[in-house]
């Protein structure tokens, strides 16, 4: 015993109670190194990084009320007539699974606010993700190192689309059960194993005493499990590589500049959990969402109009409303084109946009990390892809509420259904010509105001008459940040021909590689950035104005 | 493809990345007018400088956090004293559940007040002076690389598993055949197909039931216009299998004008006009509920398939893919409509066995 080691714990003894928590935490889960890291990370600072924050609280209000629901919710189709407080269906035949969602609507207090927010945090999840995805691909934040974490979230996006199907369909309404039919309807028409899907998925025919149960335990426990799992290896991710930031005085490739973890970001991002929190709360007390009471428990034999599925669906809706019917016989066997072509772009819509990051960087060969965000503009041919792929997203919406859009806007519900089916090749082309356009007319205005300076509004009469509008220089901030991005050259495909006259086989691949980066930064497909040379040219004189 | 074969210089010049070390400043010069000026200097909030205005920012902040506690009181009050089935009006919703309003408009403000008041503690009062952290690449370095490769190396040698084959490829096989076992397990998720998705209740000499009465029908009961649902004699709402066998059962009935019927069996299956068509669309089997007595087309209102009626229900528009299948009817001895058979395809939504 060293008088070194009694002086030391004399001063542990002293030292204030949370620090001897942490102390004993350390000891055991070596929490100081972590702390190290990650006390002080730098977070920087734009709106639209707080977009995966809405995703991420909206998602833990989802699994807190999610807790509470399962407390009163009995996931069985046996069925029970209705005794509850709601007098319009007593006596009704339904499901225990409706029943226990009237309990919990009418009977458990609070149980209804708490089946509300439940149901708007999940539309507000999507929604979330669906712009948050866009914001990452727009900005091309999903380079490397990031590609890995744009998977995470594009798996996300995708289970929670399935999370939230197989959700509303278990209070076993008529609504919900319209769309499970749907789904059923779509899994017979695979080829040769539909039916055996079915029949395993279902346990016999539709709609059978079973799939509220497994639904339940899909809905609860398997999806939620892995998306978990996912979101929390998306925000170790996001430590891990540091956030994105964009171009700017003072921001490079190599730092990254904003506000420490503790406090400031900690503060607004926990402030922020309760912001959106209680928007979702404010939005339960005022707005209705699934009325199970006014749309009745399930009957295979009964449907209402207006059938739309939750807003995240609703492009697969469109996809089966506007495919033309086909339908091949041949020995004794039913191709069910109609309903099966829908089936199989349903997925590739999504993986449309998934894929992309990995076709930018096998065009542009680049293996160095980016952490400066792209301006959306100075990639016209992402900009437009990415717009081409949102208007396409958005015309089967269109599809997916043809009748409300007939009887809303007094259209003829056939012509919906032609504008549509049209519009699904020709719409997404037409975008992406226009917004490459714009974001070369954007691109062509930055240029100006480098070179030119921005236009002040000052309009000054020379001594010859001559009326001219005074351009103000940029500041060294703006000039930076205006000139900061990086441009590609198109790749060539290079001499075909070796030193010794040998001729290199040029393979499709290369090819294709070679036209898509001329594509992407072609003479005609960017406008190139002003040179220091053409800068100081405009600026050194010569009665320029 | 490797990126080998596209020349460096097609990419952009190295980012400024050796230009200037983090935090250091480039002055703007002669050489580079585009140059990174550097972090811009901090520029004071009205809080930094101004004692008094930062304590009204401590005011605000306490009485955010305060609003949120009377907020809870108050969902707390609402939860005890509101009765459940009380309903208010509210502009512009209308009538509303007092408790789901009360309750939720207490939980928002607690919430939202505690956000509030986080956000703008941090964005007044806390430091806003931005703060450099440097970046390190995420690869590890060539020796971290070499020394992982040469361990991996070694443990992969002694195990041997590249020279004991024998165990290698035993060792494969069965970790590839054991997940059968999960395969298998799932086999009796539910029975198999057969012939099920063939066959109705109907069949001949059933009386169909009309749906809202309950009742037997008669010819007499169908008027011309009308549309009526009709389900199979002795299928009960509190059959165990009523959900099953009504999926594919159900039956529309309208009154047709013989000669306005153009289909030449659809003439024959019928009785009098009276034609009974399978109520499940062939889509994706939604039920089809939408009549249009001047036309005789019925519509899907699911996606909107459109079937003629006075020609053997083929599709004229929409989605679906075939006619729905017809129940050939007729009358029995004591004037009540029956059923002359089953229907002589499958109802609903087509699939691969159809045929």
């Amino acid at each position: 015993m060293s008088t070194t080691t009694t002086s030391d714990s004399r001063s542990r003894e002293k030292a204030p109670a949370g620090e001897r928590v942490a102390d004993w935490a350390d000891g055991r889960l070596g929490i100081y190194s972590l702390a190290k890291a990650n006390m002080r990370k730098i977070f920087p600072d734009h709106w639209s990084f707080m977009l995966g924050e809405v995703c991420l609280y909206s998602f833990i209000v989802i699994i807190l009320t999610g807790v509470y629901l399962t407390l009163f919710f009995h996931p069985s189709m046996n069925e029970v007539e209705y005794h509850g407080s709601y007098v319009p269906l007593q006596g009704q035949l339904m499901s225990e699974a409706f029943n226990s969602t009237m309990h919990i609507s009418f009977d458990v207090r609070g149980g209804l606010l708490i089946r509300q927010i439940h149901h708007w945090a999940a539309l507000i999840f999507l929604a979330g993700m669906f712009v948050h995805m866009m914001r990452v691909f727009f900005t091309g934040a999903f380079r490397k190192p990031r590609e890995v974490n744009w998977v995470f979230g594009f798996l996300l996006f995708v289970l929670g689309m399935f999370t939230g199907f197989t959700g509303y369909s278990l209070p076993d309404d008529l609504l919900s059960g319209t769309g499970v039919r749907f789904m059923e309807g779509a899994i017979l028409s695979v080829p040769i194993v539909g039916t055996y899907l079915s029949f395993f998925l279902f346990g016999g025919e539709f709609p059978g005493g079973d799939f509220v149960a497994r639904f339940y335990s899909v809905h609860v426990l398997l999806l939620p499990g892995i998306m978990l799992g996912l979101v929390v290896g998306h925000l170790i991710l996001v430590f891990y590589h540091k956030h994105t930031q964009f171009a700017g005085p003072g921001k490079t490739n190599n730092n990254v500049v904003g506000m420490p973890l503790l406090p400031v970001y900690m503060a607004k991002a926990g402030g922020f959990f309760f912001l959106v929190f209680g928007v979702i709360a404010a939005i339960a007390a005022i707005a209705q969402i699934n009325p199970i009471w006014g749309i009745g428990p399930y009957r295979p034999d009964q449907v209402s109009t207006g059938a739309q599925p939750d807003w995240y669906m609703g492009f697969s809706e469109g996809l089966i409303r506007v495919m033309p019917g086909w339908e091949i016989n041949f020995w004794g066997h039913t191709l069910v084109l109609g309903v099966f072509i829908p089936l199989i772009i349903f997925p590739l819509v999504l993986v449309a946009i998934a894929v992309y990051p990995f076709i930018e960087s096998w065009v542009t060969g680049d293996k160095r990390e980016h952490h400066i965000l792209d301006r959306p503009r100075n990639v016209p041919t992402r900009t437009a892809f990415g717009a081409a792929w949102i208007s396409w997203y958005f015309v089967l919406l269109v599809g997916g509420g043809n009748d409300l859009w007939a009887t809303h806007f007094h259209l003829s519900i056939n012509s919906i259904t032609w504008f549509v089916r049209i519009a699904f090749f020709v719409v997404p082309v037409l975008v992406f010509l226009a917004t490459k356009r714009i974001c070369l007319g954007l691109q062509r205005r930055d240029r100006d105001k480098v070179l030119h300076g921005r236009e002040s509004g000052i309009i000054k009469r020379l001594p010859h008459g001559e009326f001219i509008e005074v351009h103000e220089p940029l500041s060294q901030d703006a000039l930076h940040t205006l000139t900061a991005h990086e441009q590609y050259k198109p790749a060539e495909i290079g001499p075909t021909v070796d030193e010794n006259g040998v001729e290199r086989k040029v393979n499709g691949p290369e090819r294709l590689r070679a036209k898509l980066s001329k594509g992407f930064y072609g003479e005609d497909n960017q406008i190139p950035k002003p040179t220091v040379e053409e800068y100081k040219e405009i600026t050194s004189g010569h009665g320029h104005h | 493809m490797s990126s080998q074969d596209i020349p460096e210089e097609n990419l952009p010049a190295a980012q400024d990345a050796d230009e200037h070390a983090p935090g250091t400043v480039a002055v703007a010069d002669e050489t580079n007018p585009f140059a990174d000026p550097g972090l811009p200097p901090h520029e004071h909030r009205i809080q930094d400088i101004d004692e008094r205005a930062a304590s009204r920012s401590e005011r605000t902040v306490a009485f955010l956090f305060t609003l949120s506690m009377l907020a809870t009181a108050g969902f707390i009050a609402s939860y005890v004293t509101i009765p459940s089935d009380k309903s208010i009006y509210v502009f512009p919703i209308g009538h509303v559940s007092a408790m789901n309003f009360a309750l939720g408009l207490t939980l928002g403000v607690a919430l939202f007040s505690i956000g509030a008041g986080a956000v703008h503690w941090a964005r007044t009062l806390m430091s806003d002076v931005e703060i450099i952290d440097e970046r390190h690449p995420i690869a590890a370095e060539p020796e971290v690389r070499a020394k992982v490769m040469a361990d991996f190396k070694q443990g992969a040698k002694e195990s041997a598993l590249g020279r004991r084959k024998l165990i290698r490829n035993t060792m494969f096989g069965a970790l590839a055949l054991f997940p059968l076992s999960g395969v298998v397990l799932l086999r009796d998720l539910g029975p198999l197909p057969g012939t099920k998705l063939r066959h109705t209740l109907w069949s001949k000499g059933k009386l169909l039931v009309n749906m809202n009465t309950n009742e037997p029908l008669r010819p007499s009961d169908v008027a011309v216009g009308s549309l009526t649902f009709a389900k199979p004699e002795g299928l009960e709402e509190h059959d165990e299998d009523f959900q099953k066998e009504i999926a594919k059962a159900a039956l529309m009935i309208v009154r047709l004008q013989p000669e306005n019927i153009k289909d030449k069996q659809e003439l024959e299956w019928s009785h009098e006009g009276i034609v009974a068509y399978s109520k499940i669309c062939t889509h994706v089997g939604c039920p089809i509920s939408l009549y249009e007595q001047q036309t005789h087309h019925v519509l899907c209102p699911c996606h909107q398939s459109t079937f003629d009626l006075s020609d053997g229900a083929r599709v004229i528009f929409g989605p679906a893919g075939h006619a729905l299948p017809q129940l050939r009817i007729g009358v029995n001895d004591e004037g009540y409509l029956e059923a002359l058979g089953d229907f002589e395809e499958p109802v609903g939504p087509a699939f691969w066995e159809r045929g």
